[in-house]
């Protein structure tokens, strides 16, 4: 802190007469719109006169019981409840995937009723304004869980990633089942590019993972994504730290055997139009394919067989005849009676709200995995499966919750509660977690109302090419690759000097920033309204000390100083973080 | 955090300049305070290392690079040829076949990982994933630990070219890898303002960011901080001309080869030069569960041999090799059996990397395998001891012990014991 004074000091040393003359003359007179925000600063806690309150779901309670007895056990005290412009940030950051504008902020600031909240979570699942934009952003969290940042990017891909999201956007504009979207990602025949004939964009996700190495990328997927269950180590021998055994994962694998991902051509040239996922009849390794059969090496060279049998021990028919036994379906009807599809995606969405999962990571749910809060976990997947998959559902009992509602600071009583130095989380506070590249492009689309153009698919589209120079792959067979928006210096780069940001803080005429310029509001006005944009709060008074001395070195240029003022807010940890 | 920089004198000194450097730059008075700190700089230059990891992303077979078996049903299709150091290698590695004598071959690795994603991280960090600790990997701990050797680096002091490497784990966000591509290309260095202007900025910005601080929201905050300091310190450094490989003269990108990896290990030098204590260059595209040999021999290999060469000899010629480690692995090797897809798989249990430089004697193997490259004869070699070993090599001590943030202690390199074959 010391230092920053001396710098500033050092750095406005020039313009310190300039800077009071501003002060007295320009920045009276405070705003009315912002009015709203002094008050809502109190927050009233979501536990209130219950007579006059809607009805939540009983799992909220559910939740909120298990978790205050859990921090009982482990003596320590929840921090308080987050006031409700932060909380109000971080619902449409989780919810649909970007900060509020100025306008939703002040909208929910002057909303005075006790279930604010409750209202708010329900406008943004469910009114019709926000359909797309709620399936634009899980979309793109299950395009990477499926097939990757990078899955369709390269060069004679069999992935069509458009088709992947046409199928997902449709998928969360009608709040498909989460079983069903499984039992169709599982079991997907047909073409995977839109408008082409027999057209199924569910056939994205398995269309590159069955024809090389006898389809381990598939069971390895599958296993992981809906089930939980880690079991790639297991291909090639039994693992030490996993129950799983060589046999299961062939047996797990001979689910796949017969499908095929067929190439389709741009006529006369050798370049892929499409892929078309189809089962045919697998004859097996030995041969007989009313008996198909794998083979498979102990790491001792023995040779042994497998024929496709589920996780749990049940065995399906084994003919390798897709008449006589639809291999994947059959998996796919397994896979919906099994306890692992539950938990899993409840573990998932649970991460996706509060930062951590009930295991870590959260899609391995094997017997070696610590749990926390294990029986809330299991009810929890349990009422989901009794909800009929319905995710929205799930979305608003975790919103709810007492956990969700915390403040993400952090007091002496739950300083214990860190679960990044190894500690399974208490959920005591809100753990703050930076903002995905997703959610930051489009909050600046949002905040600046840059990059509009187009619908929400071209958007989309635009984002991922920006997207690109984050992804690091590792080189192996497996495609794994990992990004470097992670919080290191390539990513302060972008926010410092990248396209993105010059966009957002451009003054060139048409921008927003150029017309809250021209605005004739007084400059302080302007600045608090940058603040409230972007961060959801107004400035505070060294902000305010600091705008002014920027305001003065620009010689009273209005446009620089929001400029500068606005590339400071865009890069605070305030703004990137989730919090 | 490491016990012996509770107070990191290193930062904190780093922190001061950058911001002495901010406001001098205004007032357009640093120079000489610059100054002093360069000839300092100069002494301490003497005892500068640095380590270049070649990673090879997939899993390298060491039975058709470094510890053939010709004649045996796993052989495979190559010859071995003989070197200017006491080892034979693969006839398809010639030109390093000519620098053998600076790389010792260890040939008894023996790990359990044979997983990609869990064999990264091992083979990065000497731990096997676990759930509750996020381990540093090597150029996040040896950066970390030779950093107060080099009061003048302004900028990242763990570069990883061309792959993404592995994270800093506990030690946070700042000793985090810096990616560029091979051609040393760093994204969006173009300031569109002024110095002046960015200092202003730079006010601004670090007051919501302290503010914000202070209230205490977690420590990822802090990191956050401690990346924008770095990132400032890098936009207004000169030393940023090291990763502009372009300027080399054509023969020596040449030398190197032109293609990816070629011109990663001529930036890995050229960052060496400029002070750099840890980079690595990522090589992929060893994952052969099929047609291993001809893809090992039309494609890898001459690859891998000319920028091998070229970096083990140029550095050599710069009197740079003693003071640099080169370690050249991946996260495991492959099935001494060929499969059916003249392919081999993944195999952990027996293998080899290769290390070279800072006091690493040369031209030798140092362990066996057996006769079909099936298990270790003698003793075996963990990721730990390979790391315990390269820190040694670049003057780390293997006393060094950090603290997790719960509390736990945690001797470098997990406690692995030195390799002392490898130190003549």
């Amino acid at each position: 802190m010391r230092s920053i004074h001396r710098m500033q000091r050092t750095v406005f040393a020039r313009t310190t007469r300039v800077v009071l003359g501003v002060a007295v003359l320009g920045w009276l007179g405070l705003v009315s719109a912002a009015d709203a925000f002094q008050a809502s600063e109190v927050g009233a806690a979501p536990t209130g006169r219950a007579s006059r309150r809607a009805v939540l779901p009983p799992q909220v309670e559910k939740i909120d019981k298990a978790m205050e007895s859990a921090w009982v056990d482990a003596k320590i005290k929840p921090s308080a409840v987050e006031d409700e412009i932060k909380w109000c940030r971080r619902v449409y950051l989780d919810l649909i995937g970007r900060i509020p504008s100025f306008e939703e902020f002040s909208e929910f600031a002057k909303d005075k009723s006790p279930d604010k909240r409750y209202t708010l979570v329900n406008k943004l699942l469910n009114d019709d304004q926000y359909t797309e934009e709620y399936a634009a952003h899980w979309t793109s969290i299950w395009t990477n869980i499926l097939i990757g940042r990078n899955g369709g990017m390269e060069e004679r891909s069999l992935i069509d990633r458009q088709g992947m999201q046409k199928y997902l956007r449709d998928s969360f504009a009608r709040n498909k089942p989460y079983n069903t979207m499984v039992y169709e990602l599982v079991t997907a025949t047909g073409t995977t590019k839109p408008g082409s004939e027999g057209f199924n964009g569910a056939t994205n996700f398995l269309a590159m993972k069955v024809n090389e190495e006898n389809g381990v990328q598939a069971t390895a997927a599958v296993s992981k994504i809906f089930l939980g269950l880690q079991v790639q180590c297991t291909q090639c021998h039994n693992h030490p730290f996993n129950q799983w055994k060589q046999q299961k994962f062939w047996e797990f694998n001979a689910f796949f055997r017969q499908s095929r991902a067929l190439r389709r051509f741009v006529k006369g040239t050798n370049d892929i139009n499409y892929v078309e996922l189809v089962n045919q009849d697998f004859a097996g390794e030995g041969a007989h394919p009313e008996k198909a059969e794998i083979y498979y090496q102990l790491r001792n060279g023995v040779t042994k067989v497998a024929y496709p049998v589920f996780i749990d021990g049940t065995a399906i028919g084994k003919s390798g005849y897709v008449s006589e036994v639809n291999r994947r379906e059959e998996l796919g009807k397994k896979m919906m009676e099994s306890d692992f599809l539950d938990k899993a995606i409840v573990n998932r969405v649970w991460s996706h709200f509060l930062g951590y999962g009930f295991t870590k990571p959260i899609d391995d749910l094997g017997p070696h995995s610590p749990v926390s809060h294990i029986e809330l976990f299991e009810q929890l997947s349990n009422d989901f499966r009794e909800s009929s998959y319905d995710l929205k559902q799930l979305m608003v009992w975790i919103t709810m919750s007492k956990p969700y509602q915390l403040t993400s600071k952090i007091g002496k009583e739950n300083d214990s509660d860190d679960p990044s130095v190894g500690e399974l989380p208490k959920f005591s506070h809100f753990y703050t977690r930076q903002m995905s590249a997703e959610q930051l492009y489009t909050s600046l689309a949002v905040a600046t109302q840059a990059n509009r153009r187009g619908n929400l698919e071209e958007q989309q589209r635009r984002r991922e090419d920006w997207m690109r120079q984050f992804i690091v792959a590792f080189g192996t067979d497996e495609g794994d690759e990992t990004t470097t928006f992670n919080g290191s210096i390539p990513q302060s780069l972008m926010m410092f000097n990248g396209e993105l940001i010059r966009e957002a803080i451009s003054l060139e005429p048409g921008t927003w920033l150029h017309q809250l310029s021209q605005n004739r509001a007084a400059p302080q006005d302007k600045v608090q309204y940058l603040f409230i944009a972007g961060l959801g709060r107004k400035p505070k008074p060294e902000e305010l000390t600091v705008a002014t001395q920027i305001l003065a070195a620009r010689k009273g240029e209005v446009g620089g100083m929001l400029q500068d003022m606005w590339w400071a807010i865009l890069n605070s940890n305030e703004f990137i973080f989730n919090h | 955090m490491w016990n012996r920089y509770v107070t990191p004198r290193g930062m904190t000194r780093r922190h001061f300049m950058s911001h002495a450097a901010g406001a001098g730059a205004m007032m357009g008075a640093s120079l000489s305070f610059g100054h002093s700190l360069r000839v300092h700089a100069d002494e301490l230059k003497k005892s500068r290392k640095s380590c270049v990891l070649l990673w090879m992303g997939g899993g390298p077979s060491s039975m058709d690079i470094w510890d053939l078996k010709p004649g045996t049903d796993n052989g495979g299709e190559f010859k071995q040829i003989s070197t200017s150091g006491d080892v034979l290698i693969s006839e398809h590695m010639p030109m390093m076949a000519q620098q053998m004598h600076h790389m010792a071959i260890i040939r008894s690795m023996s790990t359990r990982e044979a997983d990609h994603n869990r064999g990264r991280y091992y083979m990065h960090t000497g731990y096997v994933p676990d759930a509750n600790v996020d381990y540093p990997s090597y150029g996040s701990v040896i950066s970390h630990e030779v950093m107060s050797q080099r009061p003048e680096l302004e900028i990242p002091p763990f570069v990883s070219v061309g792959g993404a490497s592995e994270g800093p784990g506990f030690l946070g966000m700042a000793w985090a890898p810096f990616n560029v591509t091979s051609n040393g290309r760093v994204r969006n260095l173009e300031m569109s303002v002024d110095n002046d202007r960015l200092m202003q900025r730079r006010v601004a910005l670090e007051t919501i960011e302290n503010s914000f601080i202070a209230q205490k929201r977690g420590s990822v905050l802090e990191d956050h901080r401690k990346v924008l300091g770095k990132t400032f310190d890098l936009l207004t450094s000169k030393q940023m001309e090291a990763f502009q490989v372009d300027k080399e003269p054509e023969a020596m990108k040449e030398m190197y080869g032109k293609n990816g990896f070629g011109q990663g290990c001529l930036l890995a030098r050229r960052l060496v030069e400029a002070g750099v204590p840890f980079v690595e260059v990522d090589l992929g595209g060893w994952d052969n569960h099929q047609n291993i040999f001809r893809t090992l021999q039309n494609d890898r290999l001459p690859v891998l041999d000319k920028a091998m060469a070229a970096l083990t000899s140029d550095l050599a010629d710069r009197g740079l090799l003693e003071d640099t480690c080169i370690v050249w692995m991946g996260e495991f090797s492959r099935t001494p059996r060929i499969n059916a897809d003249a392919g081999r798989d993944h195999w952990a249990r027996a293998w080899s990397v290769v290390v070279g430089g800072a006091g690493v004697k040369g031209g030798q193997a140092v362990g066996a395998t057996n006769e079909d490259g099936t298990e270790v004869v003698g003793e075996p070699y963990s990721s730990e001891d390979l790391m315990a070993s390269v820190c040694h090599a670049l003057g780390i001590s293997l006393e060094t012990t950090f603290t997790s943030k719960n509390g736990r202690p945690m001797k470098i390199a997990n406690s692995g014991k030195l390799i002392k074959d490898l130190f003549a």
